[in-house]
């Protein structure tokens, strides 16, 4: 007993010794300039831009802790980042987006970030409806990292030339190209069949038929009117035609998966944003030669964004506090957004930078974005969670994925659900 | 003197011996302590909050405002809430049905003294060993109309063969009855085989001496005999099927359009996707009181009954 005793009391010296060691380690590592960032940029190349925002910060001589979170668009990681903020202790910054930033600051949880804003003219350099988004309540809580844009339509051109179509323009164009796709043998779109991809072609759709100033007023305003309208029956009876141009498989699938059927030959096109750009690159194709990107059919004028940003927690500690607003900074700066950009497929939140190393749907895609927000076409993408809150997108989430996938829901029927679960969800 | 210290020491070895007694006594309890603490909070405690979640307008975090019954209203008139739970009484009523009936059945036929019984019942009870995301991912693959069986029989030259379930919304919700009969009727089975074996076999002679055939045998006797492994097998087969969520996501993802929804899928989407923490928890609510429903009268009459038996 007594000899056992003996043993066990260096052991627990060795215990105390360590949990002081740790506490003191932690205790050390919570002071200046130590920033945790929470985002879920994990894949190869969203991971390799994400160092290039480490080692700028560890180069003004801040900690950066990373806090990645696997899986889901961000799904998992908005969990965690309940459950931190819930105990009390946030992450410094977090890969928070669109109306979720108000949501937020709602709360009383962001921090403010109007300091910088001044210092780099964030008023000049984002465009009106980008900054909108960056604010609460006015001031700056978050800055935008990068712009995705939603509406494009990419294409296999030996396939298009091989069934003698060309790259479509116009929706009519679109469902024209089909017949003598399908003579050829391939699948004119390719599509998967979840209920963020319908929604996306969705959206388009509504931007084909009734423009910018109609896709504004129902999905964005959510006006009854307008959702529950002439134009929306219309476009919802446009977007379920679309079935006619894909094969009858796609319940359930990936969207990489869709985007490899392009690649492979096996569909002709695809509606999706630049992210599948990377699906591409990867496959070793250059754009403009082996793949042909183009806005999404009848959407020439618009631009719907997906802006992924980080939005910058309220914290006590003042070094925490200076390393947020330096690492605000640093992801406006040049050196950030190209590198990170151009990993990762999109266009960079600043206009002035040079384009020169960005492949062509890139450099058209920046410049529709600088014509669109002088023109007013620069829209948020519902189904990119930039337009309305995340409990209105699952509503009409819900309508739109059923509509499409039920043959006997009219559009009426639709409609009239979209007023009614919208109004119900908000 | 001697008396007196023997007297001593039997007085102090009685009190060692009850002082051990009353240990002996607390010491389940304080063993007990801990887990039972651990399950009041864990559980109890936690379905408790979820109840007053459902009662407030709780949104992305949980918040105290209250408003009634409020969310249980919004979930009454909720499409997709009907859409998951008429869903729920297809695939739990057709996988416990379906399943209580292959396992007893193949129970029956493994039990017939034939060789080889333990490779084979290995064989059957193998698909329990795996997860149901794996189940999930595989029969995706087989239920694919352009991938899995359709395509195959249609390349042996049967065109116009179509199995197309898994795409089809009026359907898809079979498919989850497929994927998970067959991954749970193997574990019924070995239940039932257990409770078989455990039959005494004199009151099977007893029966054919008496002249019964064979079939009458198993539905007379042998099969009620069987109450309680069947009883078990329900418990376990019912839970089963009130919380699969990994099944759906693996298999349909909840689709086509949300046709093969499921409480636990749309509770999880609208309480940590959605941000609708309220009427997330409502519709939890709302699961437990449709697991009690179907529980409390069914332990109530098995133990009852089996107290009287």
């Amino acid at each position: 007993m007594h000899a056992s005793k003996r043993l066990h009391a260096p052991r627990k010296t060795a215990l105390a010794l360590a949990t002081g060691l740790a506490a003191s380690l932690t205790l050390s590592s919570v002071q200046a300039g130590d920033v945790e960032v929470l985002h879920w940029w994990t894949s190869g190349g969203e991971a390799r831009a994400a160092n290039v925002l480490k080692e700028l910060m560890e180069a003004e001589g801040h900690t950066w802790e990373d806090f990645a979170v696997a899986g889901g668009g961000g799904e998992t990681a908005m969990t965690v980042l309940k459950s931190r903020a819930m105990s009390g202790n946030p992450p410094s910054a977090a890969q928070i987006k669109g109306p979720e930033i108000q949501e937020w600051g709602e709360l009383g949880l962001l921090g403010n970030l109007d300091g910088v804003a001044e210092a780099q003219e964030w008023e000049t350099l984002l465009p009106e409806t980008v900054a909108e988004v960056m604010r609460h309540d006015g001031q700056y809580v978050a800055v935008p990292v990068n712009v995705h844009r939603v509406n494009w339509l990419w294409a296999n051109p030996e396939v298009l030339d091989a069934a003698g179509v060309e790259m479509p323009t116009t929706l009519d164009e679109l469902f024209a190209a089909a017949e003598p796709l399908r003579e050829a043998g391939v699948i004119p779109l390719a599509h998967g069949g979840q209920a963020w991809q319908d929604a996306t072609l969705f959206e388009d759709i509504v931007l084909a038929t009734g423009g910018t100033d109609f896709y504004q007023h129902a999905l964005v305003d959510l006006d009854p009117e307008a959702l529950g309208g002439e134009q929306m029956i219309e476009a919802l009876a446009t977007f379920k035609r679309l079935r006619e141009l894909m094969d009858d498989d796609m319940s359930g699938r990936d969207w990489n998966i869709a985007t490899s059927m392009v690649i492979e030959g096996d569909a002709a096109m695809q509606l999706m944003g630049d992210w599948a750009k990377g699906e591409f690159t990867a496959a070793g194709l250059t754009a403009g030669e082996d793949y042909l990107c183009a806005p999404a059919p009848g959407t020439q004028q618009a631009f719907t964004f997906n802006i992924d940003s980080l939005a910058m927690f309220r914290v006590s500690d003042e070094g925490e506090r200076e390393a947020q607003q330096d690492l605000a900074r640093l992801v406006l700066e040049p050196t950030f957004q190209e590198a990170f950009n151009l990993a990762k497929g999109s266009i960079p939140a600043r206009p002035d930078l040079d384009m020169s190393e960005f492949d062509r749907c890139a450099q058209q895609s920046l410049a529709d974005f600088q014509r669109t927000a002088d023109e007013g076409g620069l829209v948020p993408s519902m189904a990119h969670g930039m337009a309305v809150r995340t409990a209105v997108q699952g509503a009409i989430f819900d309508v739109v994925t059923n509509y499409f996938n039920d043959s006997d829901m009219e559009a009426e029927e639709a409609a009239r659900r979209m007023v009614n679960t919208a109004q119900a969800a908000l | 003197m001697t008396l007196s210290t023997s007297l001593r020491q039997d007085g102090q070895a009685v009190r060692r011996r009850s002082k051990s007694g009353r240990l002996q006594d607390w010491l389940p309890r304080l063993v007990l302590a801990p887990s039972v603490a651990i399950s009041l909070f864990f559980v109890y405690g936690f379905m408790l909050w979820t109840f007053i979640l459902s009662l407030t307008s709780s949104r992305m975090l949980p918040s105290y405002d209250f408003v009634g019954f409020a969310q249980y209203g919004r979930l009454m008139v909720n499409e997709r809430w009907w859409v998951a739970s008429t869903n729920l009484v297809i695939f739990g009523g057709l996988f416990v049905a379906i399943c209580l009936v292959l396992g007893a059945f193949l129970a029956i036929l493994l039990d017939q003294r034939i060789r080889r019984e333990g490779t084979l019942r290995t064989i059957y009870l193998y698909p329990m060993a795996l997860s149901f995301i794996v189940t999930g991912v595989v029969w995706k693959w087989l239920l694919n109309p352009g991938l899995g069986l359709q395509a195959m029989v249609r390349g042996w030259g049967f065109e116009s063969f179509t199995f197309d379930w898994l795409v089809d919304p009026d359907m898809a919700v079979y498919t989850l009855v497929i994927a998970a009969v067959w991954q749970a009727s193997g574990f019924v089975m070995a239940l039932f085989l257990a409770g078989l074996r455990g039959i005494d076999d004199s009151i099977i002679k007893a029966a054919q001496l008496d002249g019964g055939s064979l079939p009458r045998i198993y539905w007379r006797v042998v099969i009620p005999c069987l109450r309680p492994v069947m009883f078990s097998a329900v418990m376990i087969l019912a839970h089963i099927a009130i919380k699969s969520f990994d099944l759906v996501i693996a298999l349909t993802g909840g689709g086509p359009g949300y046709a093969s929804d499921l409480p636990a899928t749309f509770m999880y989407t609208h309480a940590f996707t959605r941000a609708q923490v309220g009427l997330g928890s409502a519709s939890a609510m709302l699961m437990l009181g449709g697991v009690l429903a179907i529980l409390i009268p069914y332990l109530y009459s098995e133990l009852r009954s089996r107290k009287h038996g």
